[in-house]
């Protein structure tokens, strides 16, 4: 077993931060005190760069490409197609922050935030006091993308939404965002990107609702530019429902705004998935192709491909926060190699060729990582029967391993697609994948949609 | 036996010492993190290693209803289970049984039980006991023990006191795994000094690798529970552990420490910590409060664990008792004060600056001098002057 020691890096050396630098152990050797040498204090004052730039790098024959963003606070740029890991108040659920830096970098640095967890406390003046986000949360090399809604607890309330503001259910309960106190909380914040304030719709409202929620979202975009005091990167939303008029119109008039990405919504919120591509392309089709594109709703490993094929760079997914509260582990083969032919039938228990259910009694004595040459924390150091136990027993300690596996093979999943954009043939990967699938899409959102 | 007990350091009754188990070289006084169910809630094995921890406790009782202590064996003890590398102690059942299930009664034979998953009735015995902590296979097993509250009086405690040094007898007898796993003996006897005294003889005449003295942190005064764990200390052998199970507050740790004691173990670090409640130098921080919502200093800005490090107090409110994380960066910080005081304890021993530590570390916690009396009695008894900690005694009439 190795022991870790916080160490500070790099020659910036005003910024706290998790590194860890490991020490050889052996068994018999008294420890030594862990004391961190870490500088002492948190400096509420420290600049941490919220710039951004976004260059496509390579396409794969349609409109997949892959880019790289720059992030001023993070240290290494990130490729995309790229995930954004789902938060609670800043922080994963469970993955504990000194853990993070076993997972893969620089690509699990980059985190969805949703401003409506800090509705409550700490104020807007204290997290400003602190710092911001960077401060706040003790990770100043990491990248937060701003969104509101997190597809858990923080969804539109479209009902409730009116020409003032964007209703949303939220942890402290259903509240109306306008833009004066979404814009200074997103100021106090300072995260590295932020979308504007939208009327995100289902697929079933009226068109007239349909086109109010257009007016507004592009009405509220203007607010929000003209609000942007701190002057960060600025993403605007895109809706229109399953509208492909409404969807061009909205597309053109952010596209002719100056913001620095984009972010489409409105998906996810149970329309059909063969509706998708027609209403995607549309308004990729009309963004600026040099400016990254957001997606939320779009979680499963289908629904990603289905995204990447249409233009999307960057792609806020709960996938792995259902699984894991599931008791699921990912186990679907990242290279097209099987890794697990283990040849046991466990489809009438959950698990398949994608994902096991460890709560399975057929676990219970196996000795073995949950994918075998998997690099993560949990499977260097953990078995499925152990996690089985911790499930069994209701322990805390199971969710932190299984964020923490299905987080790593996730983002080896986009590793994957870019990989394949990059050689060229995004498609047949993306065929091969949709067809190894041995259920079906539907089946899988049913019943991640049941954790909800 | 399976252990090698070395004092360095000493201080009248205080000793650090250096205590050799199977999987790992420990440093005491230590405090033991209790791992119910194979886990330390919220924290992994590596963090764990970082903060210091270097013995942790199972339970008997709830390894043995889930996953099973034959499953344990099978695969290969607790240790490779959680994958733990240092040291591991397991309780004999007895208490858990004791006060969680509903009809336990003790008999000669043991303990017997409704079974929480049929309510068949069931029975543990000294023997099954050691059966099933042989299986798991801790560094550190302990002899099931007849063990009555604190509160208790009448017959019951002596019957009590008498059984245990019984059912050591049985449990020796069927320990199958000498050289692996230490056998501690556990000192019952309430709060009566004479019946504590026998039960001292008749445990040290087992000559077992170590003791623990049992019965206490269960609602007795803080004036008894010092007097039982001094007399104990004093009569338990010089060269053998001393382990004083359910022990507990920073400031209760200090005194056994004082008095001679090296091993502790309790739920309440952790416990806490799930409730919102941080471990500071001056006693405890309810994070939960109002006041913490908007302040900006580190939980414990005398503290050098990752949670102080990088964290506010205004961020830790903000996601006690609502979010998993809160709770884990709490109770990864109270532990992490728990080895410190452990470290503290040592080395202070070592370095021969003990009664320093203990000025500072009262000074701390009553910054006003109100040092309670029982511990200003224990500390005399130890040997430690504390009288520039107190305020002089104000009488009752000005």
């Amino acid at each position: 077993m190795l022991l870790f020691q916080w160490k500070k890096i790099g020659s910036d050396s005003q910024n706290p931060c998790f590194c860890r630098q490991k020490r050889e152990q052996t068994s018999a050797k008294p420890y030594n005190s862990s004391s961190s040498s870490c500088s002492p204090t948190l400096n509420p004052k420290l600049f941490v760069s919220v710039d951004m730039k976004f260059a496509v790098k390579a396409w794969s024959g349609g409109r997949a490409r892959t880019g790289v963003l720059h992030l001023g606070s993070c240290p290494t740029p990130i490729e995309t197609p790229s995930l954004l890991l789902s938060t609670r108040k800043g922080l994963p659920l469970f993955t504990p922050p000194d853990l993070l830096p076993s997972l893969p970098l620089p690509d699990s640095r980059l985190f969805h935030v949703s401003s409506l967890h800090f509705l409550e406390v700490p104020s807007p003046q204290t997290i400003s006091k602190i710092g911001g986000l960077h401060q706040l949360l003790g990770l100043p090399e990491h990248g937060f993308v701003c969104i509101p809604r997190d597809s858990i607890q923080c969804l539109p309330e479209c009902n409730s939404s009116n020409k003032f503001g964007a209703s949303f259910e939220t942890p402290s309960g259903r509240r109306l965002m306008k833009p004066v106190e979404y814009v200074e909380l997103i100021t106090s914040l300072k995260p590295n990107m932020w979308t504007t304030l939208a009327d995100e719709v289902p697929v079933w409202v009226s068109d007239k609702r349909n086109k109010t929620s257009v007016d507004r979202t592009i009405r509220w975009l203007d607010e929000c530019i003209e609000l942007n005091q701190a002057g960060g990167p600025v993403i605007g939303s895109v809706v229109g429902g399953s509208s492909v008029n409404e969807r061009e119109r909205c597309a053109q008039e952010v596209a002719s705004r100056n913001v620095s990405g984009y972010w489409i919504g409105g998906f996810g919120l149970g329309e059909n998935m063969d509706e998708r591509p027609a209403l995607l392309n549309a308004v990729t089709d009309i963004l600026q192709e040099e400016k990254p594109r957001l997606i939320s709703g779009l979680g499963l490993p289908e629904e990603v491909l289905q995204g990447v094929a249409a233009g999307i760079d960057v792609f806020d997914s709960t996938y792995i926060c259902h699984l894991t509260l599931g008791g699921f582990a990912l186990t679907f083969p990242l290279d097209g190699v099987d890794m697990n032919a283990s040849g046991i039938e466990l489809t009438n228990i959950g698990s398949d060729q994608t994902k096991i259910n460890l709560r399975a009694t057929a676990y219970r004595k196996d000795m073995s990582p949950i994918v075998a040459n998997c690099n993560c924390y949990t499977c260097k150091n953990h078995t499925k029967a152990y996690i089985n136990h911790l499930l069994n027993v209701r322990e805390m300690l199971a969710q932190t391993l299984l964020e923490i596996h299905n987080t790593h093979h996730y983002l080896g999943f986009f590793r994957s697609i870019r990989a394949a954009i990059k050689s060229g043939n995004f498609e047949q990967f993306r065929q091969k994948f949709v067809e190894s699938r041995c259920y079906h899409v539907a089946a899988e959102a049913a019943a991640a949609a049941a954790f909800m | 036996m399976a252990l090698r007990f070395e004092v360095l350091g000493r201080f009248n009754r205080a000793r650090a010492a250096r205590l050799t188990l199977p999987h790992f070289v420990c440093q005491t006084p230590l405090f033991m993190p209790v791992g119910t169910q194979g886990t330390i809630k919220g924290l992994t094995t590596e963090q764990l290693e970082d903060i210091g921890a270097q013995i942790i406790l199972g339970n008997t009782y709830h390894l043995a209803l889930r996953p099973t202590s034959e499953l344990l064996d099978e695969l290969g003890g607790l240790h490779k289970f959680m994958n733990w590398p240092r040291a591991l102690l397991t309780d004999s059942g007895g208490f858990q049984m004791v006060s969680l299930l509903h009809l336990a009664d003790i008999t000669e034979e043991g303990v017997t039980f409704q079974s929480p998953v049929d309510g068949k009735p069931m029975l543990l015995t000294p023997e099954e006991s050691i059966q099933i902590q042989n299986r798991i296979g801790a560094d550190i097993i302990m002899a099931l023990d007849d063990v009555v509250k604190t509160t208790t009086t009448g017959p019951r405690v002596e019957e009590a006191m008498d059984r245990t040094i019984r059912w050591i007898d049985r449990c020796i007898k069927a320990h199958k795994r000498p050289t692996e796993q230490n056998l501690f003996g556990i000192v019952q006897g309430g709060l009566d000094p004479v019946l504590r005294d026998i039960c001292v003889k008749g445990l040290v005449n087992r000559n077992l690798p170590g003791y623990a003295i049992g019965g206490l942190s269960g609602g007795e005064s803080k004036d008894s529970f010092w007097r039982v764990v001094a007399q104990c200390t004093a009569a338990l052998p010089e060269e053998k552990p001393r382990y004083v199970m359910g022990v507990g507050y920073p400031l209760d740790i200090v005194v056994c420490s004082a008095l001679g004691a090296d091993m502790y173990d309790c739920v309440y670090p952790t416990r806490t910590a799930r409730f919102g409640t941080a471990l500071v130098p001056e006693g405890v921080l309810k994070l939960k409060q109002k006041a913490m919502a908007e302040d900006t200093r580190p939980v414990d800005p005398t503290c050098d664990c990752m949670v102080c490090k990088n964290y506010t107090r205004a961020y830790i409110h903000c996601l006690v008792t609502k979010d998993a994380m809160g709770s884990q960066l709490l109770s990864y910080h109270n532990l992490y004060y728990m080895m410190k005081l452990s470290r503290n304890l040592h080395s202070s021993i070592i370095e021969g600056r003990f009664p320093e530590f203990v000025r500072e570390f009262l000074q701390q916690m009553f910054p006003k001098g109100d040092v309670p009396e029982w511990v200003c009695d224990a500390m005399e008894v130890a040997g430690i002057d504390i009288s520039s900690c107190c305020t002089p005694f104000s009488s009752s009439q000005d």
